[in-house]
């Protein structure tokens, strides 16, 4: 049996099912969304228990040198905790490890996200208005300079966008809207390309396991 | 008591987490919490599969909508779980293959189906009402054309301003957005590890 023959098959023949959406809602698309829906919520149950939970916490727990490193029961205990609430009477249980998750990440968010979404954002804009030389170069780092800053005034709610603020929000909008569809239209490049990967592989490795070479 | 501990453990690991930044000699413990953080959070897994099958169990007991496909869900499911324990998830075992073949072929039709319905959202959402909705529609128009061959027959300067929106105008646009994202979740950090916020544990206060 030629396993290859059949994987592409199988990928093919999936992924026709799920484009006859396109056409409409049908048993063929309903079938082939209910599988991957099951597969891969089997498939990340089984990579965080071979990925995650294995190695970071069995693994610390029972180490191979032997004996038991008992400090490592408390995550598994709060973890099992968690499990707990699905079991109504117990669902209480659950409010311990959620407060670990809650609070390191909140913790962790804190720093890591104001170091690198707040201050190295901010120190990337603090730039030298003829860096890089050139007329051009100037109007490009001014229209950073401004747009971060107007669109900074945009998001200030704690005073009212009349007067000065009004206009400096008012440039921030235009700048976000520049900002939006430029993000809009990568998003869609990316969905395309994958699109054409998809279509590449049912014409250049499905169809010549029919003979028919394009 | 009910609310003492859980505010006590989230306040304790939210302080521990700040100081191990600062402060070094409390790192081995903040690294330590970290590995105990992604261990918990592991296991919340288990109850979204719980739930799946839950929802589909209940689904094909009670002949719910759709529910003749269920059983298609939860032999998926089941089929991954038992491959991936009995015969691993190294290169060559049936759980690979199954993945390779199937899960991750449907998953990139998946996302590129999107694409149909990015566009024709977008033919609704984007007229050209005002003109910052024309400009938000030339900026699209202009990165896109930018990333396909066509753009640079068209005109070989399109590449090199769908570059220069990326670059200077979306930059700036995305820093205001991450800033303004950043001091947001400083402040509910700060509502959470200091027990103001409480959502999370349910509602109860």
């Amino acid at each position: 049996m030629n396993w290859t023959i059949i994987g592409i098959w199988l990928g093919a023949l999936l992924s026709l099912s799920l484009y006859s959406f396109l056409y409409k809602d049908n048993p063929i698309y309903k079938f082939a969304e209910h599988l991957f829906v099951g597969m891969s919520a089997g498939y990340w149950v089984i990579y965080t228990i071979k990925n995650v939970l294995i190695p970071n916490w069995w693994e610390n727990l029972l180490p191979a040198e032997g004996g038991m490193q008992p400090i490592w029961l408390i995550p598994g205990i709060l973890g099992i905790f968690m499990v707990l609430r699905i079991v109504p009477k117990l669902a209480s249980l659950s409010r311990m490890s959620l407060s670990l998750i809650v609070g390191t990440g909140a913790g962790l968010t804190m720093t890591a996200m104001f170091q690198t979404n707040a201050l190295a954002q901010v120190n990337g804009t603090i730039i030298t208005l003829g860096q890089g030389g050139g007329w051009f170069n100037w109007v490009s780092n001014i229209i950073m300079v401004t747009g971060v800053v107007c669109g900074l005034v945009y998001f200030f709610f704690s005073k009212a966008h009349t007067g000065a603020v009004g206009r400096a929000a008012n440039v921030g909008i235009t700048i976000l809207m520049v900002a939006f569809g430029a993000s809009f239209g990568y998003t869609v490049m990316a969905r395309i390309s994958l699109l054409i990967g998809q279509t590449q592989f049912l014409l250049f490795k499905w169809l010549p396991t029919m003979g028919i070479h394009l | 008591m009910r609310l003492f501990v859980p505010l006590t453990i989230t306040f304790v690991a939210g302080i521990v987490m700040i100081l191990q930044f600062f402060v070094p000699a409390t790192q081995s413990m903040g690294e330590s919490l970290q590995e105990w953080y992604m261990i918990v959070a592991s296991f919340a897994i288990f109850i979204g599969a719980a739930n799946l099958i839950q929802v589909h169990v209940h689904r094909i007991r009670f002949k719910g909508r759709n529910w003749k496909y269920s059983p298609v869900t939860i032999v998926g499911f089941s089929v991954m779980i038992l491959t991936g324990l009995i015969f691993g998830i190294e290169k060559g075992t049936p759980f690979n293959f199954l993945f390779l073949e199937m899960v991750a072929p449907m998953s990139a039709t998946m996302f590129s189906l999107l694409a149909f319905f990015v566009a024709s959202a977008a033919f609704r959402a984007f007229r050209a009402s005002n003109w910052r909705a024309t400009l938000l529609l030339i900026s699209a128009f202009v990165v896109m054309l930018g990333r396909v061959p066509i753009g640079a027959m068209i005109w070989d300067r399109i590449p090199l301003i769908s570059e220069w929106i990326m670059k200077c105008p979306n930059m700036a646009g995305q820093r205001a957005v991450m800033i303004g994202a950043a001091m947001g979740m400083v402040a509910t950090s700060l509502r959470m590890i200091f027990g103001i916020e409480r959502s999370y544990l349910g509602g109860a206060d």
